[in-house]
């Protein structure tokens, strides 16, 4: 189709710079969009306010489409289980895997117990859960891995708190709204969390590859002892996590780790928990301790 | 006494052309909403663990561009790369930048190819979407390695798969868009 006369602006004054004004603007804009780009990625929370407000707005929608997704469950894992090639017995081997990620977190148990019993006088922290509530959306389009729930500041839920689902990690609270939360799935790239080996204190970190797997880097470089089939769940280290959620399963080793496929995919869960922040009472002691220095002097 | 004779004599495929005539908020807003409604992807309950829905405000803003030349301002991607930014999870601003920058880009393109088929529309589209993802993955902190633009590889066929059936949504779209629904006496 040929374009519209209107911008065959010929020798009429006015249209031609009406034309020409709307590259000015148009420019203008990218310059403007440019600029924020640059703020953003220097300071990325600058803006979260703004998305959290905007988030809060739309919530209600994405919340009755996850009501939805329980209902047609299957569909929905078709088309977002790409990467899961042969679904038939898909049920069958999602049972076989809860069982296999539950042995390993036994034997992860065991092991801290054994730990623990080791380091007397140190009480685990109460991991009762904060809220419970819906995985209602994730940023499906962008190669950033940020999901939505729908609990917010009104739940209780606050900034940094695990997410975890029956089949293990999901990732941490990132900003809070009043009835929803941005949550940074643990594929983003972004994320890194301090996981070890289930069956030993083999200590890695966990980073994202935004492609549903996770890029397992050993702490201590040397001889590679992670074989395929490994399960990693959390250590605790940092305090954010408690330990011993499972997390990803080696699935191909490299030089200095493992690339591992995630364990609880978004995508298969409906429920999430909302936990409280592992070490909550330490840093408040902590924080409380600098306080009352600053009020001494 | 003509509708006797023939019952559609006054009218045309948007309504009767007597004592009706186009609201100019249909007219004018309904573009700007489907846009807008295709920037709420994140929205859609389809959790992914990795890139796979097209970005579809992009592609609502290519097909109403391509199908339809003239109707958006050429500044139209500051508004609508700002709200596409609120949801999409991506760094604030590259919405703002990239719109702007691919409607600059069109419009060069279309001083220099004029006349164009449904084909080239296509061709252009699937360009800029690939294009727009490969650089919007960069500055979301994708590594610039072959083994991870990988990952933008099935959405990138998929929304160039998808785009005739956008452009066709959009065509039905700019039907309604100018339905003759006002009454005026």
């Amino acid at each position: 189709m040929a374009p519209p006369t209107s911008r065959r602006t010929s020798s009429n004054k006015r249209a031609q710079l009406g034309v020409f004004t709307g590259y000015v603007l148009a420019g203008l804009g990218a310059l403007f969009g440019a600029a924020l780009l640059i703020i953003s990625i220097m300071r990325p929370e600058t803006f979260n306010g703004l998305r959290m407000m905007a988030a809060d707005v739309a919530s209600p929608a994405g919340e009755a489409g996850a009501v939805a997704r329980t209902g047609s469950q299957n569909v929905f894992d078709a088309i977002a289980g790409y990467y899961r090639a042969g679904s038939r017995n898909a049920e069958l081997e999602k049972e076989a895997e809860i069982a296999r990620i539950r042995l390993a977190e036994a034997e992860a148990l065991r092991q801290e117990n054994a730990r623990l019993k080791a380091v007397l006088g140190i009480t685990e922290a109460d991991t009762s859960p904060v809220a419970v509530a819906r995985l209602i959306g994730s940023t499906s389009s962008s190669v950033r891995r940020i999901g939505y729930i729908s609990a917010g500041r009104d739940d209780g839920v606050q900034p940094g708190m695990p997410i975890t689902s029956p089949t293990g990690l999901i990732g941490r609270v990132l900003e809070t709204g009043a009835r929803s939360s941005r949550v940074l799935l643990l594929t983003d790239s972004e994320s890194m969390v301090p996981v070890r080996r289930s069956t030993d204190n083999t200590v890695a970190f966990a980073e994202g590859r935004s492609d549903g797997s996770l890029r397992l880097r050993l702490i201590n470089l040397g001889i590679n002892p992670i074989k395929p089939g490994d399960v990693f769940v959390t250590s605790g280290a940092g305090g954010l996590f408690r330990p011993n959620i499972a997390v990803a399963v080696a699935r191909q080793i490299t030089r200095d780790g493992a690339i591992a496929q995630l364990l609880s995919n978004p995508a298969a869960t409906d429920f999430v928990v909302v936990e409280p922040i592992w070490q909550r009472e330490l840093t408040n002691q902590a924080s409380s301790l600098r306080a009352g220095e600053a009020a001494a002097e | 006494m003509m509708e006797t004779l023939h019952p559609n004599a006054r009218r045309d495929p948007f309504g009767s052309r007597i004592n009706r005539a186009q609201s100019p908020l249909l007219a004018y807003g309904l573009p700007w909403a489907s846009i807008l409604l295709g920037s709420l992807t994140p929205w859609l309950p389809i959790i992914s663990p990795a890139p796979v829905l097209p970005p579809l405000g992009l592609m609502m803003i290519l097909a109403w561009r391509l199908v339809r030349p003239g109707l958006l301002p050429l500044w139209a991607g500051v508004p609508l790369g700002f709200f596409d930014d609120l949801f999409s999870g991506q760094p604030m601003g590259s919405g703002i930048l990239l719109f702007s920058l691919i409607l600059i880009g069109i419009e060069l393109i279309e001083i220099r190819f004029p006349w164009r088929s449904f084909w080239f529309d296509w061709l252009t589209a699937s360009g800029i979407v690939a294009i727009y993802l490969v650089v919007a993955g960069l500055l979301s902190g994708l590594g610039l390695s072959l083994d991870r633009l990988q990952i933008l590889v099935p959405q990138l066929l998929l929304s160039i798969m998808l785009f005739p059936f956008v452009a066709r949504l959009v065509a039905h779209l700019d039907r309604l868009r100018l339905m003759r629904v006002r009454r005026i006496s």
